[in-house]
């Protein structure tokens, strides 16, 4: 390690312990366990700090960061997998003597044979750890990838086929009652004729334009490509609006983070 | 007149006997005594109740002709409320179901009593014995039972949904194959001053087997399905099917191919989808065909995943790529490794991934939420040529502006078909081309219809939900 590494390790060192000096003082008599608070607030500011400074470049500290992150995490999802779906959910259903060994309530009213098919196909799962059993682990990848997409084939069926059909018959000519009343009546309004029938009119070639660039087994030339031209423009300018809307959500994440560093940890903001 | 006023005072007459021998909410005789009666709103006429077509169960509806003092005669509706008779049982069942839950919670939190088991034995034997005469209960109305106030209506409505709760001991529970009693009052401003309507009933609730506002989905599937085989049969045969070629994917071989000059590793990530999402299951099929070239290649392939399952697969694809291959022993099972099941902790490792063995290539395909912006500029300031693909709508976006190479939507449905090449896969792909054809025909018809406010047409496509 060069030395100027070691001078900032023992700055960041520095400035950490007197954070937590500072932060342990603020909230002396506000709490009991006021170290450990102020450990905490600024331990959650320096990782905040750490995973930032990715934007410089990679780094120890952010290298630390990240493999905490993602050391605790993983362990997370793991102990809270086992303890809610198994002992949570499954053992109370099953067995009163492991529910028991587990302190959890028998629920016997809910007990179902059925509950032993995710066990088994649990089981087989872990079979992939076995060299010679492993291809059992198959049979289990097979029923939740099959099973689900069957399901999932109705559910986007329904949501996304016939939905869409139904939601883009829209009549192109709306509330129609002769050209003298339709200019007499004329308003940029987004509640006015012109804008509806507008409105429609996007819809429909939107959509039909849309779809002819997502034809697969048809080359895009002439007359077919034009209009697919003009789908991928309705899409491009879609997505442009998507990001902007998306961008506005990520920057109130930043402003929340923000807020922690400026308003939690170093009380500028009140 | 004289017969309507006639009509009327007898439905009064009839309404508040009912009202003041079995409710709850009718006024007390002495309110009524000094209320005028000529004040008293004419109940809703024609009431009817019935089981909600196509639901679980557990649902009734109540449909029903406006008071006549609703908007017209004395305007003095304000609103309806909706009664039905409740077996005091079913308050025996909410008690004991809430006793049950406390004494769990107890157990739960290691703070039992020591007795606690056995009582807990004790209220579920009783909880199951007051279910099982629930239906009796229901017969014996009205007995043993209340009038309860379980919904309400504007003015103006002719109609009430009571969707109640099918788990047991639950308050709002509604037993199905049970007899049920419903009755509408006409309340005015004053709410003492009401009229209730006759008593409809005995009804019951039960769920359907087939769902009848779904049936354009099975004509669907029918369709695409007889589609589907056709197409599949004639690719089998042997026939050509044109795909047309996807950017995205031809750049993929050369991605690999560079790759291998530069002597780095190619990064594919599988996204946050589940095994069961469909964008992750084109996403393995992709994979199997970088797989086998980085294999033939001789380059390193790194896989991190988010999901346990997603990485059986993938371990599995990936395996096969390499044996199809030929490079069996180049296979190792950490290619494919999981991260964690934490969203911006996968992010965060695959980000240091990126900086620290600087991919050549990376491969974005499969589901992704907000990690694919902070994915796509960490590979693109690592200057990995970068391909990805997606249907999550809200992400293309970002994947265009930081990508190389985008598929957009069903184009990564296509790529699996197009790279695989196997039948089944070529013959989904024609049969999706003829289902947009027919949107295309039948929103061109639906446009037509819904100018010329042709409904019998445009209400084939409404589905329930």
């Amino acid at each position: 390690m060069k030395k100027a590494s070691w001078v900032i390790m023992a700055l960041v060192t520095v400035v950490f312990v007197v954070s937590w000096i500072a932060k342990s003082s603020s909230y002396n008599g506000e709490t009991d366990n006021y170290i450990a608070q102020g450990f905490l607030v600024t331990f959650a500011a320096f990782l905040t700090l750490s995973i930032m400074s990715f934007l410089y470049k990679d780094n120890p500290f952010y290298k630390f960061a990240e493999h905490l992150f993602v050391g605790i995490s993983a362990a997370f999802w793991m102990c809270m997998g086992f303890w809610s779906t198994i002992v949570g959910n499954l053992i109370p259903r099953l067995s009163s003597s492991l529910s028991e060994w587990f302190k959890v309530p028998y629920i016997e009213s809910d007990y179902n044979i059925a509950f032993y098919v995710p066990v088994v196909l649990g089981i087989l799962l872990l079979m992939r750890l076995s060299s010679k059993r492993g291809w059992l682990s198959r049979w289990p990848l097979a029923f939740i990838v099959g099973t689900t997409a069957g399901l999932n084939f109705i559910r986007y069926l329904r949501s996304d086929f016939i939905k869409q059909i139904s939601a883009t018959l829209v009549p192109l000519v709306v509330d129609w009652q002769g050209v003298g009343h339709f200019f007499s009546t004329f308003s940029l309004s987004a509640s006015g004729q012109f804008v509806a029938i507008v409105t429609n009119w996007v819809v429909f070639l939107g959509v039909f334009c849309g779809l002819i660039y997502f034809f697969f087994s048809k080359e895009h030339t002439g007359a077919f490509g034009r209009a697919s031209r003009v789908g991928i423009w309705v899409l491009m300018i879609t997505f442009g609006a998507s990001f902007g809307y998306t961008v506005m959500g990520r920057i109130s994440l930043l402003v929340g983070r923000i807020t922690f560093l400026f308003k939690d940890w170093l009380e500028i903001i009140g | 007149m004289k017969y309507k006023l006639l009509i009327v005072s007898l439905l009064l007459l009839g309404g508040s006997v009912m009202v003041s021998a079995q409710t709850e909410a009718p006024p007390p005789d002495s309110t009524a005594a000094v209320i005028d009666s000529s004040l008293f709103p004419a109940p809703v006429s024609l009431l009817e109740a019935f089981d909600t077509d196509n639901d679980h169960g557990h649902a009734v509806t109540l449909e029903w002709e406006t008071s006549a003092d609703d908007g017209v005669g004395m305007n003095s509706v304000i609103r309806y409320e909706v009664y039905r008779w409740v077996p005091s049982l079913l308050d025996t069942l909410a008690a004991l179901n809430s006793n049950i839950s406390e004494i769990r919670g107890r157990l739960l939190r290691d703070e039992d009593l020591p007795d606690d088991e056995s009582v807990l034995a004790s209220l579920r034997e009783q909880f199951d014995m007051v279910l099982d005469g629930l239906e009796a209960a229901h017969a014996a109305y009205p007995e043993n039972g209340e009038w309860r106030k379980i919904g309400a209506s504007p003015s103006g409505e002719t109609g009430y949904s009571n969707t109640g709760s099918k788990e047991r001991g639950n308050s709002e529970f509604l037993p199905d194959f049970c007899d049920l009693y419903y009755r509408v009052d006409a309340v005015t401003a004053d709410t003492d001053i009401r009229t209730a309507s006759v008593i409809v009933g005995p009804v019951q609730s039960s769920g359907q087997w087939i769902n009848s506002g779904r049936y354009p989905v099975l004509w669907a599937v029918l369709i695409f399905g007889f589609l589907t085989i056709w197409f599949v049969r004639r690719a089998r045969k042997g026939a050509e099917l044109y795909v047309r070629p996807l950017a995205g994917i031809e750049a993929v071989d050369d991605a690999i191919g560079r790759a291998t000059e530069m002597g780095r590793p190619i990064l594919y990530v599988l996204g946050l989808g589940s095994a069961a999402d469909v964008a992750t299951i084109a996403s393995f099929t992709i994979l199997g065909r970088v797989a086998k070239r980085v294999a033939e290649y001789q380059t390193q392939l790194l896989v991190p995943t988010y999901d346990p399952i997603v990485m059986s697969v993938a371990q599995e694809v990936v395996k096969s790529a390499y044996f199809d291959a030929g490079r069996a022993d180049a296979y190792q099972d950490d290619i494919v490794h999981f991260v964690t099941q934490s969203q911006f902790a996968y992010v965060a490792a695959v980000n240091g991934i990126m900086l620290r063995e600087l991919p050549a290539t990376n491969v974005y395909m499969g589901k992704f939420f907000a990690e694919s912006l902070l994915l796509a500029e960490t590979g693109a300031l690592a200057g990995s040529i970068q391909i990805s693909g997606t249907d999550e709508i809200a992400q293309i976006p970002f994947f265009i502006v930081a990508c190389d190479y985008t598929l957009i939507g069903e184009e990564l449905y296509a790529a699996s078909a197009y790279l695989g090449r196997e039948p089944v896969l070529l013959g989904s792909l024609k049969a999706q081309d003829y289902a947009k054809a027919a949107v295309i025909v039948l929103g061109t018809i639906g446009i037509i219809a819904a100018n010329l406010d042709w409904t019998a047409f445009t209400s084939l496509f409404r589905v329930a939900n």
